[in-house]
């Protein structure tokens, strides 16, 4: 039995942890938070020359070659930050993307550019308010020119390509198209959101140059499969986040004083932060079958996926609003950094679909393989 | 990062599942025992061939293998059908056996293992009394030193498996004048002494695990005393901890096949229940907990097989496992709606049965061997290092201590 990570991958978290700790302090989150700034390109330009964006690309394109094992350790560092960066859209949606279902010549064009971070991508496939499916799609594709309007885009501002989703006649109902967003025919509805250390806006195609990905009318098979390897990668990022809001919650009642003693020492705190570790563990070995169910592209992925993803989603939003009660009326203050990992929390959870859209997929998955 | 065996662990597991196959009982084997002796007889069979206890040393009856060697041997057990153990043995052996092996002498480890580790010899716990639960240190039952004996006078509860018991690990006062916990001492006891009663609780699941003993004036030779006067409590934590090893997660009969199983054959508006939104999220959630603990327990194992200490993470199962339990049988008679209260305790052979068992049964397992209350403290102080409750009764003459009688 050896479910654990071997030396190696250990380091790599290691040290993307003592680098984050260095180049990415609270203040950065805040300074995105506050300021004008899509995200933190200072930070972005730091990472993608750690190579971090190319971690689990092949070398032959320009990538690193390491696996799936070493790139969510690094997701759950980026979450334990909150790093202001478009990490999830390019690697965890974009990068994926191409990988899965990109042709050689496509690989070879967008991979490299994804791996050194000259390009940052994302993908989109929502629409509306609610859950879009392939049925309800109504961006189209005819003459390789695509239009229609895609909704709350992470990074869309901040990427050069995107992915996208569009209505197709064949086969499953959609089709996934490549599109630079450096063209005439695309534009940009810019949104406030929960989150403004993260950028999003609606992107709207008006007959921009689309380039098919994968075959048509295989599109929604297709987004899934990138969703369920997403999943994973996101449950990490999310792992993170988690286990920082316990860290904090703990800090904050061993030296907060109450009624003559740390509010640590009370049990209606104790059983909170017992509670959320609880969470964070199950979470974390839930996040670690997904790591082996992605890195092997296991039969049981998307149960994996979807296990680790709804066990993440309910502990970042467990412990990010048991963080701000533990630190009391601070808590909910601009001034202390609770409110990131709430915001985060959140943003994260629906980012690739609710806790609701993946318990559904978790059921669905148990029904082909058993518990 | 894989599930697969090493190729020890795998030699091992094969040699394990070899002597098994070769050695279930038959029904035969079997013809005319009672669930407690049948459950002997397996025991037995498993020591006479060198499987029984197999992390003891041999001379004590078991086979010098390691936790991980273990945990296989039960893995490839449970695949097979054998007769049921309940709590016959896991007490004596499992909470018993490492308290006397840490304090007891050569030749009270000689006289006793062997017998606990070959089931002959039954054992149960003296430890929790109607004014000592969760507060253990609290327990009052006295002993007082007469010539080479004690004299034991008091009350025991929740005292599971007593009625079948040969011996009992017992925890009494010798010092009600010094502090709580150090006025303790620790005894082995013959459970044949005159002044033993067992007098069974009828739970209200209708059924009779637990036992009242009452002990009058029961005399214990000196001999049998695990541990100095007065350092009753430090033996008993090393009691305590390997019953919270024992008591682990399991998995209780409502869980996620049993209960999905149940929304696909039951119907909600005329569609399959497990078609239904809340239906799937709450079985969802279920199974994020289930697999959560599987694969902590992989984490775990992980951490034996390389030969570490396991981490912090294995104290959780019980604590998920109880209330997971609990409200999977509630919402499976939830789904079975006006028909799922149905339920004879004597017996009732349906396979909905299940579901109204466990619901009645699960709130002891959230009580015994330390409450989810007690658990939530020890994660909070243990593993992440928050400061312990200030104490009214620490400094002060066990005597003096507030008892609200």
């Amino acid at each position: 039995m050896n479910f654990e990570f071997n030396d190696d991958q250990i380091f790599v978290r290691d040290v993307a942890r003592s680098f984050l700790k260095a180049n990415c302090p609270p203040e950065v989150v805040r300074r995105v938070l506050e300021g004008n700034e899509h995200y933190a390109a200072d930070l972005w330009q730091q990472i993608v020359e750690q190579g971090w964006a190319a971690t689990a690309i092949p070398e032959k394109y320009g990538g690193l070659g390491m696996s799936y094992l070493e790139l969510v350790l690094v997701a759950e560092e980026l979450g334990r930050v909150c790093a202001p960066v478009p990490f999830a859209s390019s690697v965890y949606l974009a990068t994926e993307a191409i990988l899965l279902a990109g042709s050689e010549e496509q690989k070879s064009r967008w991979l490299p550019k994804f791996a050194e971070g000259e390009v940052i991508g994302t993908l989109a496939y929502a629409e509306k308010a609610g859950v879009t499916t392939a049925d309800t799609l109504e961006t189209k594709v005819e003459n390789g020119k695509i239009t229609g309007r895609k909704t709350t885009v992470a990074d869309a501002e901040i990427a050069q390509v995107i992915i996208v989703a569009a209505k197709s006649d064949q086969g499953d109902g959609a089709s996934l198209y490549i599109v630079s967003l450096e063209q005439d025919g695309v534009s940009y509805e810019s949104l406030k959101t929960i989150d403004p250390s993260m950028n999003h806006a609606n992107v709207i195609f008006n007959g921009a140059s689309a380039e098919l990905l994968g075959g048509e009318g295989e599109g929604w098979t297709l987004l899934e499969k990138i969703l369920d390897r997403a999943a994973v990668l996101y449950a990490w990022e999310q792992l993170g986040g988690s286990e920082t809001c316990l860290a904090m919650a703990k800090d904050h009642a061993m030296q907060r004083y109450a009624f003559g003693r740390p509010i640590g020492s009370f049990q209606a705190i104790k059983h909170k932060l017992a509670n959320m570790y609880v969470k964070n563990t199950l979470a974390r070995s839930n996040a670690y079958y997904g790591a082996w169910a992605l890195n092997t592209d296991a039969e049981e992925l998307p149960l994996a996926a979807a296990t680790a993803r709804v066990g993440s989603t309910q502990a970042y939003y467990f412990s990010s609003k048991e963080s701000i009660q533990t630190h009391g009326g601070m808590g909910f203050t601009w001034e202390v950094d609770c409110q990131f990992y709430y915001r985060r929390a959140k943003v994260l959870a629906v980012a690739i679909g609710s806790e609701r859209v993946w318990s559904d997929k978790l059921i669905k998955a148990s029904d082909h393989i058993e518990a | 990062m894989n599930f697969d065996d090493t190729p020890n662990e795998a030699a091992f597991r094969k040699e394990a599942r070899a002597w098994l196959e070769a050695n279930v009982p038959s029904e035969a084997d079997l013809a005319g025992l009672d669930e407690v002796g049948r459950a002997q007889f397996w025991q037995k069979r498993k020591s006479d061939g060198g499987w029984a206890c197999i992390t003891w040393p041999k001379q004590f009856g078991g086979r010098g293998a390691s936790t991980l060697e273990q945990v296989i041997f039960d893995q490839e057990e449970a695949k097979l059908d054998t007769p049921y153990m309940g709590s016959y043995f896991s007490i004596g052996q499992g909470m018993a056996a490492p308290t006397i092996m840490t304090y007891g002498t050569e030749e009270m480890m000689a006289r006793y293992l062997p017998k606990l580790a070959s089931g002959e010899e039954i054992w149960c716990q003296l430890f929790s009394e109607p004014a000592a639960g969760s507060d253990l240190a609290a327990l009052q039952t006295r002993a007082e030193k007469d010539g080479d004996d004690w004299i034991v006078n008091g009350q025991k509860v929740w005292t599971t498996v007593a009625q079948y018991a040969s011996y009992a690990i017992l925890v009494t006062r010798t010092d009600p004048n010094v502090p709580k916990h150090k006025g303790m001492t620790y005894f082995c006891v013959d459970m044949k002494s005159p002044g033993v009663e067992v007098r069974p609780i009828k739970q209200m699941s209708g059924g009779s695990s637990f036992n009242e003993v009452y002990l009058t004036n029961v005399r214990i030779p000196d001999s049998m005393r695990l541990g100095e006067i007065g350092q009753g409590w430090r033996v008993a934590l090393t009691t305590l901890m390997n019953e919270r090893a024992s008591i682990g997660g399991g998995n209780v009969g409502a869980n996620f096949d049993s209960v999905k199983a149940l929304a696909e054959r039951l119907e909600i508006d005329g569609k399959p229940a497990i078609e239904d939104t809340i239906v799937r999220q709450k079985l969802a959630s279920w199974y994020v907990e289930e697999a959560g603990l599987k694969f902590t327990e992989m984490r775990t194992l992980s951490a034996l097989s390389r030969g570490d200490e396991p981490g912090p993470e294995s104290s959780i199962g019980k604590l998920v496992a109880g209330v997971k339990g609990q409200d999977m049988a509630s919402f499976a008679i939830d789904l079975l709606e006006q028909q799922g209260i149905q339920w004879d305790p004597e017996q009732d052979e349906r396979e909905d049965a299940v579901f109204v068992q466990n619901f009645m049964s699960l709130p002891g397992l959230r009580i015994a061997g330390g409450t989810d209350e007690i658990m939530l403290n020890i994660i909070a102080e243990r593993v992440l290092g928050l400061p312990p409750e200030p104490r009214v009764d620490k400094n002060i003459p066990f005597s003096d201590v507030p008892t609200g009688v």
